[in-house]
């Protein structure tokens, strides 16, 4: 195993330590599927890229090509199903602060009394 | 002992930090992303031992497949979850939900 496999395989193995970092650490629900749809996606791909560095030019090489690919596409679609899905029965936002300024009324048109 | 042990051992143990998730999680929601991500880090976990049995040509095979039922499953919970759950406004407290 050559140096350029390794250090791009470590790359993504501290991708997807980020990943298990941000879901345990993050508050809430939205910002752990943004911690986990992106980062390890991203680490994914790396461990494969290293993968195939190592490989070489051969059918087994093609096929990690081909799972990154099949992960790149699958990975987000996942998480905007999940979060869709927690949208529409009612999970919201975990809010760590109050506000700062109270949400702007909608603006009435001119003549009209609200 | 080589770089692939390393990594096979540094890729469970990361699985066990997701168990955290998996467990503790407040909702389902959370313990389904958690399941998925585990399921994500097995498709490595499972091209890396393709190398530690020196198979790698039957593991790729493993990995694919399990990258597809992986992301079936994760997309059928989810959409039952969000099928066959009471109809409620955004931000009214989710309660009843499993988890």
């Amino acid at each position: 195993m050559n140096i350029v496999s390794f250090t791009v395989m470590s790359f993504g193995l501290f991708f997807l330590l980020v990943t298990v970092i941000g879901l345990i650490r993050l508050p809430g629900f939205f910002t752990r599927v943004h911690a986990v749809s992106k980062s390890e996606t991203l680490g994914l791909a790396l461990v494969f890229a290293g993968l195939m560095l190592h490989e070489g030019m051969t059918l087994v090489s093609m096929k990690y090509a081909l799972i990154i690919l099949f992960v790149a596409l699958a990975n987000p679609v996942g998480a905007h199903v999940l979060t869709r899905a927690a949208v529409r029965t009612g999970i919201m936002p975990t809010r760590t602060r109050k506000p700062i300024d109270a949400p702007v009324p909608p603006q009435t048109s001119e003549g009209e009394t609200q | 002992m080589n770089e692939f042990t390393g990594a096979a051992g540094f890729l469970i143990v990361l699985m066990f930090g997701l168990c955290y998730r998996l467990i503790l999680g407040p909702r389902v929601y959370n313990r389904l992303l958690a399941a998925g991500a585990i399921g994500t880090f097995t498709i490595a976990l499972l091209a890396v031992m393709g190398y530690l049995f020196e198979r790698p040509d039957m593991f790729v095979d493993l990995a694919l497949t399990y990258a597809l039922l992986n992301f079936i499953g994760t997309v059928a919970v989810a959409k039952y979850l969000e099928n066959h759950s009471e109809e409620r406004e955004p931000g009214e407290p989710p309660e009843g939900i499993a988890g």
